[in-house]
């Protein structure tokens, strides 16, 4: 590890903390940049359709002569809100119940674990689109499916965590000293439960991204006119026999672009939340 | 001040029998007792029971004829046998300290616990570093009793009698009563003046 460090002349650390500016910094910018253009993004002018790539239009146009760097835009920014927001909410579901499971005494904890085994026995895509359809479809009914259907294992993680920290030495030994249960969780679990938290979350995000493109390919999710990343790439899917390539391609990786960026950024925040590698 | 242990009858699992069954003790604060007795007979066991981190099945623990507070600082702390289990491994050491009452910063000192250690993680830091800030984090305003259990079985010599010169004289000026467990008969003979064998 220390080896690869020199190279660059950086520490582990001081490359983690560049990589998680850098990865924020891409995340953020495409949102807002999303949003910006979304106006943009649905016009259409039948004058200068399928287009390649070119000065002008640097990922092309489609079939209605929509810009498709515009599109991929906010697509991405709306697939960022949607994996973002679902992955929070689901996230901190997960951190409550789990913290409840484990903390509140048996009868909780039975009751949260059938919980917990009950969605994750029903198939993900078949809850999801049931949630979906109920609430409306649209953004609201995706978000709301994603984090209902993926709290489940980061809770019961949690749980397990918990219950393990309940019985270190550590903690029976600030509870002696005169210290509250509030206070021992705030103070002695919270540093261990958050870097689950973090990469928790960081992980659901691309199931939040898959699962809204593939519950919109079936028509549950948004809406066709709208520039989604999952819309773009089903609708792409016909016009790449035509060889229109960059329809497709393009936009997908953006799609994984982003998604190994949040990655990078989540293990960097957790490079630097560990203590074991202050010294990296 | 006395610390009592009545009838004390404790079991991990019923079924398998008890571990210890009807153990009555007195400590007197002003004298140092030692706790003798082979590997696996319940001298932790009942050490946890004293310093109130077990129930006892039957009997009670009494501290000056009343029974020791549910809630709040506990009179008698104890120092755990692993320094390495005894601290969060995700807290920096003056966090760590920070969880004893008001530890005065002499204890700190005559501890030879240095002010670079408490900036670091317990990682960073030796066994024996390690038990000076639990010995520290024990000895908070209100510790009657201090129970030391097998404290210093991986010290070096130095560290060992550094640690236990400290103790000693800490426990004396403060009227602190001093339990010891040991295998040591060295460091018994030279600490404890009382035993309690099993």
């Amino acid at each position: 590890m220390k080896e690869s460090g020199k190279r660059f002349g950086w520490n582990q650390r001081q490359r983690a903390r560049l990589l998680l500016v850098f990865s924020v910094l891409f995340l953020v910018t495409v949102a807002a940049a999303g949003y910006f253009c979304r106006d943009a993004s649905m016009v259409t002018d039948f004058s200068r359709k399928n287009l390649a790539p070119c000065f002008a239009y640097p990922f092309g146009t489609d079939w209605m002569g929509r810009n498709m760097f515009y599109r991929t835009l906010t697509g991405l920014s709306m697939s960022i809100l949607i994996g973002v927001s679902a992955a929070a909410v689901s996230a901190v579901m997960a951190l409550i119940l789990g913290i409840a499971a484990a903390a509140l005494g048996k009868r909780a904890d039975s009751v949260i674990s059938f919980l917990i085994d009950m969605v994750m026995g029903i198939p993900h895509i078949l809850l999801l689109i049931l949630i979906s359809y109920a609430c409306g479809k649209g953004l609201k009914g995706v978000i709301v499916g994603v984090a209902l259907t993926h709290w489940t294992s980061l809770a019961r993680l949690i749980r397990g965590e918990v219950l393990q920290l309940k019985e270190s030495e550590y903690i029976q030994i600030a509870e002696r000293l005169g210290h509250s249960k509030l206070q021992v969780a705030a103070k002695h679990m919270l540093p261990h439960l958050f870097p689950q938290f973090v990469v928790g979350l960081v992980l659901m995000f691309p199931h939040a991204i898959l699962h809204e493109s593939s519950v919109t390919f079936l028509g549950m999710g948004l809406s066709s006119e709208q520039p989604a990343i999952g819309v773009i790439l089903s609708e792409s899917m016909r016009y790449l026999i035509m060889g229109e390539w960059w329809l497709a391609l393009l936009p997908g990786i953006m799609l994984v672009l982003t998604v190994v960026l949040f990655d990078l950024g989540g293990t960097s925040l957790r490079r630097l939340l560990d203590p074991n590698s202050v010294h990296e | 001040m006395l610390l009592e242990g009545k009838n004390l009858t404790f079991a991990y699992d019923r079924k398998k029998g008890n571990i210890l069954t009807n153990v009555s003790l007195r400590i007197d604060s002003r004298e140092p007792a030692a706790i003798v007795g082979p590997s696996g007979f319940g001298k932790t066991t009942l050490c946890k029971i004293l310093s109130g981190y077990l129930r006892p099945q039957a009997g009670e623990v009494l501290l000056d004829g009343k029974p020791l507070p549910k809630k709040g600082c506990c009179p008698v702390q104890m120092v755990w046998q692993n320094p390495e289990r005894a601290v969060n491994p995700r807290l920096r050491m003056r966090a760590t300290l920070a969880d004893g009452q008001q530890i005065e910063d002499r204890i700190i000192r005559e501890l030879g616990i240095e002010e670079d250690w408490m900036n670091r993680y317990p990682q960073e830091l030796s066994g024996g570093e390690l038990q000076r800030f639990c010995i520290a984090r024990a000895l908070g305003r209100d510790t009657k009793f201090l129970i030391a259990d097998e404290i210093s079985t991986m010290l070096d010599m130095i560290t060992q009698s550094q640690i236990w010169n400290f103790l000693l004289k800490e426990t004396k000026e403060r009227g602190i009563g001093l339990i010891v467990i040991s295998h040591s008969e060295a460091l018994l003979s030279r600490v404890a003046g009382r035993r309690l064998t099993f």
